[in-house]
């Protein structure tokens, strides 16, 4: 089977599994009438439109090449920068950091996948960013919550830009006997990343009873972590043959994808917390901001990411 | 054309987006009048209104910003419909209004930055006495608080390049005119419904 037969059926298969949710969203909005299960479905229904429009986006992206790929990312970094940091309260003198955040270690962080520069690639936010940020700053002459200003920067940039960047960067690896399936390992990275979220969502909502983490997340429940993540568990392996994983191990990698995950959404939703907010923004309707979709993935991915270097390469 | 590219380079650095809080956008004839922060002020209300209202609404852009460079001139007068003003203009007490005044009497819509300079507070400073004489000489004419929010992170003073931070434009409830307010009172009062914008009470 060729790759685009395997892509071609994999989108296929999410979009009958999106038209299966639409068509239980849209029995659900005839159903159910109390106010607050219709936020609920209403919620619910806008999320999986959201979905449609994602799915389109990366399907696009994919048919379209690496190089559209990659932009997608840069794009998706970008966003979810933009999110941390309007939320995040700097001020003018940190102009100068954040330009070099914005303009140039972001653009230079997706340009080293497009190069395939692995070895800067792996240094450049965490040293040469770690170097610069701080010196920018203190140019400015203003001492006041220095450190604290310059780790919010800093931390922003190893989420949005660093952490998402090794999604793309699974399309310059070199699996032997496996060429141009970097896009395969992305599908299977995104797909048990983001299934393990609605899986936790729906497992939540019909099952939820314990708390995980009250103070932190009240959404997240013991239920829907364990019924989300075994379902994404079982999805990771039943994709085993677009990787080069065997069906067990292709479950690890999922497992590995879950759990980084699922610690993602914690953190994350430790963050927001801290700073007041439900969510990220408001682009992406019935979600929250992009960020609220690529929490989990952040975390997931430099992990997965190592882990398939480490053994497969 | 030049529009579209404005509105998109705006939506994609800055977001922008318009809330109507206690007004709803409408043909109606306006002051909107805003904090001011940032180089991006002008161009943040602009690209917040709907496409019908955007005709027929006009920018307050100082002239020794906006006037500068033929790019920019030509943006701000055929795209932005701004009408420039001179802000070192010396003369007697509204003597710089007459622009202003053209535009209110042809029932066209104003951006008034009553500030006049861009501030680097969240909360705006003193107003100048321009909206006052054209609250009195055109009763008629609806007054809007609008916030800005964020500007003066994106674009602080002083800098060369915005960076992308995400900006809100607030719209208020109309600001009611008393009858008999002394000018001073009525300034302070404006100043502070642009103010009570500033904690956004929707998100």
């Amino acid at each position: 089977m060729s790759l685009t037969d395997k892509l071609f059926i994999l989108f296929g298969g999410i979009c009958a599994l999106l038209g299966i949710a639409s068509a239980i969203g849209f029995a659900l909005s005839r159903k159910v009438t109390s106010e607050n299960g219709r936020a609920t479905v209403d919620n619910l229904n806008a999320r999986i439109r959201a979905w449609w429009v994602m799915v389109a986006i990366f399907a696009l992206s994919f048919g379209l090449g690496r190089g559209v790929t990659v932009v997608l990312f840069a794009l998706t970094s970008f966003y979810t920068l933009r999110e941390f940091i309007s939320l995040t309260p700097t001020r003018g003198a940190d102009h100068l950091p954040l330009v070099a955040a914005f303009y140039v270690l972001l653009p230079l962080q997706y340009w080293l996948i497009w190069t395939d520069w692995y070895a800067l690639f792996t240094i450049l936010v965490p040293v040469y960013g770690f170097l610069l940020l701080p010196s920018l700053a203190a140019l400015k002459g203003d001492a006041d919550a220095f450190l604290l200003r310059v780790s919010r920067i800093q931390w922003g940039l190893m989420l949005t830009v660093y952490c998402i960047s090794h999604a793309p960067a699974l399309l310059t690896l070199d699996i032997p006997g496996r060429p141009r399936e970097g896009f395969l390992l992305l599908f299977f990275l995104i797909t048990v990343a983001q299934f393990s979220d609605v899986m936790q969502y729906v497992f939540g909502k019909l099952f939820g009873r314990t708390k995980v983490a009250p103070v932190i997340s009240p959404s997240k429940t013991v239920e829907g972590l364990v019924g989300g993540g075994l379902s994404a568990v079982a999805a990771g392996a039943g994709l085993w043959w677009i990787t080069p994983f065997t069906p067990l191990e292709a479950a690890a990698m999922a497992l590995a994808i879950v759990a980084m995950g699922f610690l993602g959404g914690l953190s994350l939703s430790a963050v927001k917390r801290s700073m007041g907010v439900k969510d990220w923004g408001t682009m992406i309707s019935g979600h929250g901001g992009v960020l609220d979709r690529m929490d989990s993935l952040s975390f997931a991915a430099p992990v997965f990411f190592h882990l398939t270097r480490y053994f497969y390469t | 054309m030049i529009d579209l590219v404005l509105i998109g380079l705006t939506r994609f650095l800055v977001g922008g987006q318009a809330r109507w809080i206690g007004a709803s956008p409408d043909m109606r004839q306006r002051i909107y009048f805003a904090n001011h922060a940032s180089h991006l002020d002008t161009l943040l209300i602009w690209s917040a209104l709907p496409r019908q209202l955007r005709g027929s609404t006009h920018p307050i852009a100082a002239a020794d910003y906006w006037g500068k460079g033929k790019v920019r001139r030509h943006i701000a007068l055929k795209v932005l419909n701004a009408v420039l003003v001179d802000r070192a203009t010396q003369g007697p007490p509204g003597a710089a209004l007459a622009p202003l005044r053209g535009v209110l009497a042809e029932g066209e819509s104003l951006v008034l930055f009553p500030e006049g300079t861009r501030g680097n507070e969240r909360l705006p400073g003193p107003f100048k006495s321009g909206l006052y004489w054209l609250s009195q000489e055109f009763p008629e004419v609806e007054l809007i608080p609008t916030y800005l929010d964020n500007p003066s992170r994106a674009f602080p003073k002083g800098t060369f390049l915005p960076v992308p931070i995400s900006c809100t434009v607030r719209f208020g409830a109309p600001l009611l005119r008393r009858a008999g307010e002394e000018k001073d009172a009525f300034l302070d009062r404006a100043r502070a419904a642009v103010g009570a914008l500033a904690s956004d009470p929707v998100s």
